[in-house]
């Protein structure tokens, strides 16, 4: 399971990477593991508000449908079409699988290092 | 095998209809201008096409079939007989009521029933199935506060172990959601249904016992919360069998409820259907009722309608047919046999719990109700078989698999409900096949995520069944 040192985690088992003011989110390795393979994804749109905790979107698997929660509140820029049509890039490459891109963030959750998460992901996992 | 299609040759018929003899009086604009494609085939070619179909499936009556939520139970086959008797078979919904008076009678009988067992007031057959008749509850529960004038109330409680359809239909009611968390004992987090439930809640939906198998203790106290902050209480009628007879959903505070009869009382399901999804209510909202309701007059059975209701959910009764079968598998089993049904129930889940707890780790130790959730998390951690990988592997031994990857909270689920129709003998021969699997699953593993080697159709491609499904015979010709 990787889980790169450059990204911030919450533990709602999202990433998030800060690109100047805009926070681009995805779901983690570890999430993308539990859920199996993916095979639809809803995303909001550009313009929308997601709000700290809440849904901005959600993921099915063979298994079952998830929330996406938002990690932070604010305004969606951009969100990455290709995965409506491609929902498994996420299982290939979790990381480079953006979800959404949130500017205008007037509220984040407290995030935690990638040493941090990986220690709560395996927490999780043992049950 | 081949599709009935396949089996098709131009020309060839059978006589089970016969011809046509009624002019064809429609205007020329107005007919096809292509044949229908509809196979044609000998009566030979469509039995044999059925019997091949029959060979490959499933059922209760092939065997042990523990799908956990969903209460396999055997179907007795003299319900199928009284379902089938022409009284209530030869008859039409809009014959006159004095003409259909049995069929009346046995509506009446079982809404006096199923509301006895349940302790609610009045109770409609119309909804079609389990999630129908959580629409159906929870537009009840809409209606109540908008008669009074309670217009803030937008917000429905739903556990976050709760069966999906229950966030489904209130976001379908209109409502929005609030997850509960569930407290490590598997019951409803007291303290967070205290802070969630307030002015703007409608309702909280909860099944009891739970979707972990477990009674919530603090059942008395959840609905007290719920009612004080002047929400109602819904009744998920999925787990009933556990308690049927022996405590009511009535009596544990709830307001609405529906029920399950092709789970809890014994009509075919899976397949087998049609479902049926009786939605009852305490007094108070039986004026919110949907459909007519039998009433009994002086002279007689009559319909009636709420002037209040919320409308038809169905055409007519809903289905009859299975309202028949499941009042006859009441009456066979009379007061003491429901509840000696929920206590085997019971007793059978705990015995195979018991007798696997050493190998297979439970997501909730202690005594468990009808069902029991395996959590094979640490299986997969150190063997790589997965709780899909085990699930696979029971269709080679000839039984079908328990519920897996449900309820969401445990990570590799798989979840067991024998149902009280399975012998004692039986349970040990699945108890041996669990054991056997689990022993393979260590040995072996790797062979496992090949399994089943046995069965008609091996591994099926889900992700591609699900992103691109193929649901239509594509035809050569035109």
């Amino acid at each position: 399971m990787q889980y790169p040192a450059e990204l911030k985690y919450v533990k709602s088992h999202e990433w998030i990477r800060m690109e100047g003011d805009t926070a681009v989110i995805g779901i983690s390795d570890y999430a993308q593991d539990a859920l199996g393979d993916l095979v639809f994804v809803n995303l909001p749109e550009a313009g929308d508000s997601v709000t700290l905790g809440e849904a901005f979107g959600d993921v099915e698997s063979v298994k079952a449908v998830s929330d996406v929660i938002s990690p932070v509140t604010g305004v969606v820029k951009e969100i990455n079409e290709d995965l409506l049509e491609n929902p498994q890039r996420i299982n290939e490459a979790p990381y480079e699988a953006w979800f959404i891109k949130v500017g205008e963030i007037t509220e984040e959750e407290e995030y935690l290092t990638a040493e941090a998460y990986e220690a709560f992901a395996a927490e999780e996992a043992e049950g | 095998m081949k599709l009935i299609f396949e089996r098709s040759k131009r020309g060839r018929g059978c006589s089970i209809l016969p011809e046509c003899d009624v002019p064809v009086v429609l205007p020329e604009g107005d007919r096809r201008e292509r044949e229908l494609h509809l196979p044609q085939v000998s009566e030979t070619d469509v039995s044999r096409h059925y019997t091949e179909l029959a060979k490959q499936t499933y059922g209760v009556n092939d065997g042990f079939y523990p799908l956990g939520s969903c209460t396999m139970k055997y179907n007795p086959k003299v319900d199928e007989e009284t379902a089938a008797l022409s009284g209530f078979t030869e008859i039409h919904p809009l014959q006159p009521v004095h003409t259909v008076q049995g069929s009346l009678a046995a509506l009446a009988k079982a809404e006096e029933l199923f509301c006895e067992v349940t302790g609610m007031d009045g109770m409609s057959f119309q909804p079609a199935a389990g999630a129908h008749g959580e629409f159906t509850g929870l537009l009840l529960i809409k209606a109540y506060h908008k008669s009074r004038g309670d217009l803030k109330r937008t917000k429905i409680l739903v556990p976050d172990s709760a069966h999906g359809t229950n966030p489904a239909s209130a976001s379908m009611v209109g409502f929005t959601i609030v997850n509960i968390p569930s407290a490590p004992d598997g019951g409803v987090d007291l303290k967070a249904l205290k802070q969630a439930a307030g002015e703007d809640t409608a309702g909280l939906m909860l099944t009891n016992p739970n979707t972990v198998g477990l009674f919530d203790r603090n059942i008395l106290e959840i609905t007290k919360i719920v009612h004080e902050s002047g929400g109602l209480c819904y009744y998920d009628g999925a787990n009933l069998n556990a308690v049927m007879g022996v405590a009511r959903p009535g009596d544990m505070g709830f307001d609405v409820i529906h029920l399950n009869l092709h789970k809890t009382f014994a009509a075919p399901h899976g397949g087998g259907g049609p479902g049926s999804g009786p939605c009852g209510c305490k007094d108070f909202l039986i004026p919110f009722l949907p459909g007519p309701r039998v009433k009994q007059a002086e002279d007689g059975y009559r319909m009636s309608r709420m002037e209040t209701s919320v409308g038809d959910v169905k055409a007519f009764y809903g289905n009859f047919a299975v309202v028949v079968k499941s009042l006859t598998y009441i009456l066979m089993l009379g007061k003491e046999g429901v509840a000696e049904a929920a206590c085997n129930a019971v007793l059978n889940a705990n015995y195979m719990m018991r007798k696997l707890e050493d190998l297979y780790e439970m997501a909730y130790p202690g005594t468990c109700m009808h069902e029991f959730v395996m959590d094979l998390g640490k299986l997969k951690h150190e063997t790589g078989v997965s709780a899909l990988d085990v699930a696979k592997t029971l269709l080679d031994y000839g039984i079908h698999p328990p519920t897996m990857y449900f309820p969401l909270i445990v990570h590799e689920a798989l979840m067991v409900e024998p149902t009280e129709t399975e012998s004692r003998e039986t349970l040990d021969t699945v108890i041996a096949i669990f054991r056997e699997v689990y022993r393979r699953a260590k040995e072996e593993g790797e062979k496992l995520h090949q399994s089943p080697v046995k069965a008609p159709i091996r591994r099926p491609d889900e992700v591609q069944a699900a992103r691109k499904p193929v649901i239509r015979y594509e035809f050569t010709e035109a």
